[in-house]
């Protein structure tokens, strides 16, 4: 089993970079859901020659940015319960309206955080097994949406892999995720295994292999 | 004689529900929850609830309240974990409150079937997942779907913007989150509203809800806004 000391880890890209390749390969006139937490990032590194339209769960869909301390709302929220606007040519729905636009597949991609990636594109990302099961949003998204994106540190904090030949924690989706981007690399899941797309310019795919399990190859 | 749905006080629009009851509450944290309809509960103490919601409340106030004050023994919910949730957890940890966690979209959508004369659906969300155990499972087009079952209630508590005397609603911005839906799943939706108006003064193009999923109102000026509620320490009763 692979447990890096974390002392003697090789520092990878900060989440503002991975949130800039992910921006940067959502194409133009996507419909985009952002999952909470780190890939809220990614909105804030969209290029000017594309528009994307995000989709917040809790029935909005045109999500803009936080608002001003002084123009709050708090019947505007998002999905993670914060307030935000509403962009010209926005819209708000239902849930059972806004749950069809993922689980109908009208939702061109959604960017999730991970707790554990399989080498089969199995995710696991709403509960450790201990305290309170809270599932949300996540199994509707991962089984709904065309591509699923999953932004996420190579290894856990106490230096475990992420991306493993199996998930041991409870499962969001089985064969779901489509991309990860880690600190490490931008990979693929492919029937082969985890497929490097883009390496981090400071480590070789010989320390990549090492502190993933599951086969990586270029 | 006139159609006129609204209730004047708390007393007579809680008046039909009973201990045992199962009752689906509107909002998605803060954001369309009807508070004071369920400070009515509490003062009326009916018990033995069961619960259908996104969440499990926050702070002492609205469902956090009505759970803290052990009116409750069971909540269908997706997300019973939230960073100001204190009642639930507290139960739950001694295992004095029994949680049935289902996904957000299955959840709108057994609701949204219950009100549609739709008694189950197949979907592939959950597929597997721990939450598929137990469910049916069927092969469509080479793909594995799970059937989940309509999700119907006795009440609903709803929170809306601005009703008129039959009951058309419209509700605010992302507050109409589950309100409409559980207005059409529940023997009876018992809605919250802030402003009322005469019947030709709602525009029938933007009404959300028709007035007839709805059984009874009560004008709720000035709701309490949970955020600031719990800032300010407020616990109920």
């Amino acid at each position: 089993m692979i447990n890096i000391n974390t002392k003697d880890l090789i520092k990878g890209w900060d989440r503002n970079t991975i949130a800039s390749k992910i921006a940067n390969d959502l194409p133009h006139s996507s419909y985009v859901n952002l999952g909470i937490g780190m890939p809220e990032l990614v909105s804030q590194y969209i290029k000017e020659d594309r528009e994307i339209i995000y989709h917040s769960e809790n029935g909005l869909l045109g999500m803009g940015p936080s608002p001003n301390e002084n123009e709050i709302d708090l019947d505007l929220i998002n999905a993670g319960k914060k307030p935000v606007t509403i962009l010209p040519g926005g819209s708000f729905c239902h849930h059972a309206d806004s749950f069809s636009m993922i689980r109908g597949g009208h939702i061109d991609y959604c960017v999730l955080g991970a707790m554990e990636i399989s080498v089969t594109g199995d995710l696991a990302n709403w509960s450790t097994g201990k305290g309170i099961p809270a599932v949300g949003g996540a199994m509707d998204l991962v089984a709904g949406a065309k591509n699923v994106f999953v932004m996420t540190q190579h290894l856990t904090k106490d230096g475990k892999p992420k991306l493993v030949q199996k998930c041991t924690l409870p499962l969001t989706g089985a064969g779901v995720v489509s991309r990860i981007y880690s600190d490490y690399a931008v990979l693929d899941i492919t029937d082969d295994g985890f497929k490097v797309i883009q390496l981090n310019e400071d480590i070789t795919i010989e320390y990549l292999q090492s502190v993933t399990d599951g086969n990586i190859y270029q | 004689m006139q159609i006129n749905k609204i209730k004047k006080d708390m007393t007579e629009i809680l008046s039909d529900v009973f201990d045992g009851a199962t009752i689906m509450v509107g909002g998605f944290g803060e954001a369309g929850s009807p508070i004071e309809l369920l400070h009515g509960l509490i003062d009326k103490g009916t018990k033995d609830l069961t619960i259908i919601a996104n969440n499990s409340g926050n702070g002492r106030v609205g469902l956090g309240a009505l759970i803290g004050q052990r009116q409750v023994k069971k909540v269908i919910c997706s997300f019973a974990r939230s960073a100001k949730g204190v009642t639930f957890q507290e139960l739950y940890n001694k295992c004095e409150i029994e949680l049935e966690v289902v996904p957000q979209g299955t959840l709108a959508e057994r609701i949204r079937a219950a009100g549609s004369g739709i008694p189950g659906f197949y979907t592939a969300t959950g597929v597997g997942t721990p939450l598929a155990e137990g469910k049916e499972e069927k092969i469509f087009n080479g793909k594995k779907y799970i059937l989940e079952e309509a999700l119907k209630a006795d009440f609903a508590f709803v929170k809306a913007e601005t009703s008129d005397r039959y009951g058309n609603l419209t509700y605010n911005k992302t507050a109409r989150n589950f309100n409409p839906i559980m207005c059409m799943a529940a023997d009876k939706s018992l809605v919250q509203v802030k402003n009322i108006l005469e019947p030709n003064e709602i525009n029938p193009e933007h009404v959300i809800t028709p007035g007839i999923f709805v059984q009874s109102l009560i004008n709720i000026e000035n709701p309490i806004i949970e955020t600031n509620a719990i800032e300010e320490g407020m616990t109920y009763p």
